[in-house]
């Protein structure tokens, strides 16, 4: 666990799968409204969610739709009359629910939603990775990623208060890998429900939609009109960057936890060389620099936790003055490069006249396993290769045929 | 002159204009604030109306105006029934119990890409009342064949041949999915589907009311005859008023006289007022009334 357990609030430890965890988050958070269609890998977290309502442990209605593009509409419903309303997909579930995913962030309506990644067919394969993820990004809602069992309840717990923050309303979607985290047991620390409620305190939002008053929402408007709600978002979406560190501080007073706000740097303030990536693999990626280290590398791991917005104040602290920075993506852009990298590189030269020497290595994709010990080859191999002066290809795709 | 006795006040057309407000954005004889009317005389502002994207997305006017005094969500073209779901469970879970639900979709956004989301509601059985008012084409992008488009109407995507097909009568397939109400309703009868929105009002569960709604620039007709129209069809047996409800299949008071083919209309003077069957081969109108007996054989099993 790299959550950093600085010290206990109470609360108890239970072995939670990250599906579990996500589950239990939103039943802390005691959501009203749940709207879901089941799909490999996510489907355990509603499976729980409606094991907790029939079991009455949560005071909430299930709507079982019949396809993802309803979930999100209904769960939208739901969230526009004034409830907390929660939901959970991958892959194809959320492809098919895309064009509500555009229609919730850009009705500024507080929506948290569980996004459990798997790749994207053809061909048919339900291991992860996060190609159905990043394909959101320019909806509107605020993206975290998890890094483990505990950081994926911990997010989706704060989703909801960042997702309802006068600042932002936005919803927000909190991404865990499927199966590596989805099905795999870890401990979770997990707070009290008296000190979740008197943090999270009851549904905020910028408007609610339930026939107290006449109100209309989504009417035809002119494009300038348009283009001024669409900057609002923009703004709020900045505006969330301190929201999310304000609620990671103030999460700390319950769980003793803390992350760091949208990234995680470790290593980071002495290294000349950072490796950059998000998910599950950053466990693997720190392990691998932790070794590194103990062998006299120089080098530092910047993990995202969120995506959107996108942490630029943190990558130019982070990144800019580096020699060399080399970014992880689990998906690519075909045609062009790995997102994370591409999103890193143009924020990067925002701040810095002097870019490091980058690159961007593409793995994963599809679901293949990629372990510590690849990385560590991976990294210290560009490393040798960057202080040797050699040729440090800007973009590769490493992938290892199946035996 | 003799002393008058206080009569019952008329339902209509009392309230009608509480929500409808002068200024939309309609063409010139739409059907749309025709139903609408209707609506603000049951409902008043206490309803929440969901909107796909179809003609009514515009016709309530656009941003910061809103030509209806009630609550509107616009939403995605496939999602009236979906949306509608999601505000009904969370007006109940948060008690309020005074405010309507109200899907209201057009013929594409019912009979074609929202089908999946209407029956879904439907077999959910969500308590609000879904309404299709079907102007039996899409209008909104400029006059395309829906399958609740008659056959052998013209629309630009059926320009020289005509629509080869009969209607999808989705009234009938919300018969099939149980629900406890069940409606055919016109523009042209406003007292009629005033009743059956007070029927629907007080009734538990999902509600579907299919309303005929002739359009003026689709159909290719003068916009004063938008209600003529919409009462030939009632009156040549094309479009029966009904309500299924308990299981049963009831013939609405406008319909009753049609039960016998001879008290009909012929179905000609429906079609020649319309541009959109202006080219219809004796053929086809033919094959029109064999439609016609069809639906009636199916009515009366029904009742
Ligand atoms: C997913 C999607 N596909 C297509 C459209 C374009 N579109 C908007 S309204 C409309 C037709 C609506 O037809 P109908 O539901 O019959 O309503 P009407 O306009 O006839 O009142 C279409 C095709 C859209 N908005 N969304
Ligand atoms: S095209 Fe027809 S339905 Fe649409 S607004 Fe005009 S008259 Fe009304
Ligand atoms: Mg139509």
């Amino acid at each position: 666990m790299t959550a950093i357990l600085e010290e206990s609030r109470g609360g108890r430890i239970l072995p939670l799968t990250g599906n579990y965890a996500v589950a239990m988050a939103a039943k802390m958070a005691r959501v009203q409204v749940v709207a879901a269609y089941p799909i490999t890998p996510q489907t355990s977290v509603i499976e729980k969610l409606s094991e907790y309502i029939e079991a009455g442990e949560l005071e909430a209605t299930m709507i079982r739709v019949e396809s993802e593009h309803s979930a999100l509409a209904a769960t939208f419903g739901a969230a526009i009359a004034g409830a907390r309303a929660f939901t959970a997909t991958s892959s194809h579930g959320l492809l098919y629910m895309h064009e509500w995913v555009h229609w919730t962030g850009r009705a500024r309506v507080p929506i948290v939603m569980a996004i459990v990644t798997r790749a994207i067919a053809p061909p048919w394969n339900i291991w992860p990775d996060h190609s159905d993820f990043y394909d959101q990004r320019d909806a509107g809602w605020v993206m975290g990623f998890a890094m483990d069992n505990q950081e994926a309840f911990d997010l989706t717990l704060q989703a909801f208060r960042i997702s309802e923050d006068p600042r932002v309303y936005l919803p927000v979607m909190i991404g865990l890998e499927g199966f590596i985290l989805g099905h795999t047991t870890m401990p979770v620390h997990i707070p009290d429900q008296e000190a979740v409620d008197e943090w999270l305190g009851p549904r905020r939002q910028g408007f609610v939609i339930d026939g107290s008053e006449p109100l209309a929402h989504g009417n035809l408007a002119w494009p300038e009109d348009t283009e001024e709600m669409f900057m609002d978002i923009h703004r709020a979406m900045m505006e969330a960057k301190s929201v999310i560190r304000e609620v990671d501080e103030e999460y700390y007073r319950i769980t003793g936890r803390r992350y760091g706000g949208l990234t995680q740097c470790i290593r980071c303030s002495d290294a000349k060389y950072v490796v950059s990536s998000m998910g599950a693999w950053s466990g693997d990626i720190m392990e691998a620099v932790e070794k590194l280290r103990g062998e006299g590398y120089p080098v530092g791991v910047l993990r995202f936790r969120f995506i959107r917005p996108f942490p630029e104040e943190d990558v130019a602290e982070h990144l800019a003055g580096k020699k060399l920075v080399v970014v992880f993506d689990r998906a690519i852009s075909f045609g062009s490069m790995g997102q994370l990298f591409m999103e890193t590189v143009a924020h990067l030269a925002k701040h810095t006249g002097k870019l490091p020497v980058l690159r961007n290595i593409v793995a994963g994709v599809g679901g293949v396993n990629v372990e510590w010990r690849e990385f560590y080859e991976l990294i210290k191999d560009s490393i040798d290769r960057f202080e040797e002066g050699g040729e440090l290809e800007y973009f590769t795709w490493y992938h290892k045929a199946r035996r | 002159m003799g002393e008058s006795k206080p009569r019952p006040r008329p339902p209509l057309p009392y309230n009608m204009r509480d929500v409808v407000l002068p200024g939309d954005a309609a063409c010139p004889g739409c059907p749309i604030p025709m139903g609408w009317k209707v609506l603000s005389a049951v409902f008043g502002e206490k309803m929440i109306l969901v909107i796909p994207a179809s003609c009514s997305s515009v016709v309530v006017g656009a941003y910061p105006g809103n030509s209806l005094k009630a609550s509107v969500v616009h939403v995605a073209f496939a999602s009236a029934g979906a949306v509608a779901s999601g505000i009904t469970e969370a007006l109940r879970r948060r008690g309020i119990n005074d405010v309507q639900v109200i899907a209201w979709a057009g013929d594409g956004g019912t009979a074609d890409i929202g089908m999946a989301s209407l029956s879904g509601a439907a077999e959910r059985n969500h308590d609000f009342i879904y309404i299709m008012y079907d102007n039996e084409a899409y209008m909104n992008t400029g006059i395309q064949r829906s399958s609740s488009t008659p056959y052998g109407a013209w629309t630009t995507t059926t320009p020289i041949i005509g629509k080869t097909e009969h209607k999808k009568d989705v009234a009938k397939i919300m018969i099939a999915h149980g629900v406890p109400y069940v409606a055919t309703a016109s523009v042209a009868y406003p007292h009629d589907f005033y009743a059956k929105l007070q029927r629907a009002k007080r009734i538990h569960g999902f509600k579907f009311i299919h309303l005929h709604a002739p359009c003026p620039v689709g159909w290719r007709f003068d916009p004063k005859y938008t209600a003529r129209i919409a009462r030939l069809a009632v009156e040549t047996g094309l479009w029966v008023l009904y309500e299924y409800y308990d299981g049963k299949l009831r013939l609405s008071g406008p319909s009753r006289p049609y039960l016998d083919p001879s008290k009909r209309k012929p179905v000609e003077e429906y079609l020649k007022l319309q541009g959109r069957f202006k080219r219809l081969t004796p053929e086809k109108i033919e094959e029109i009334k064999k439609y016609v007996e069809w639906n009636w054989e199916w009515v009366k099993r029904h009742m």
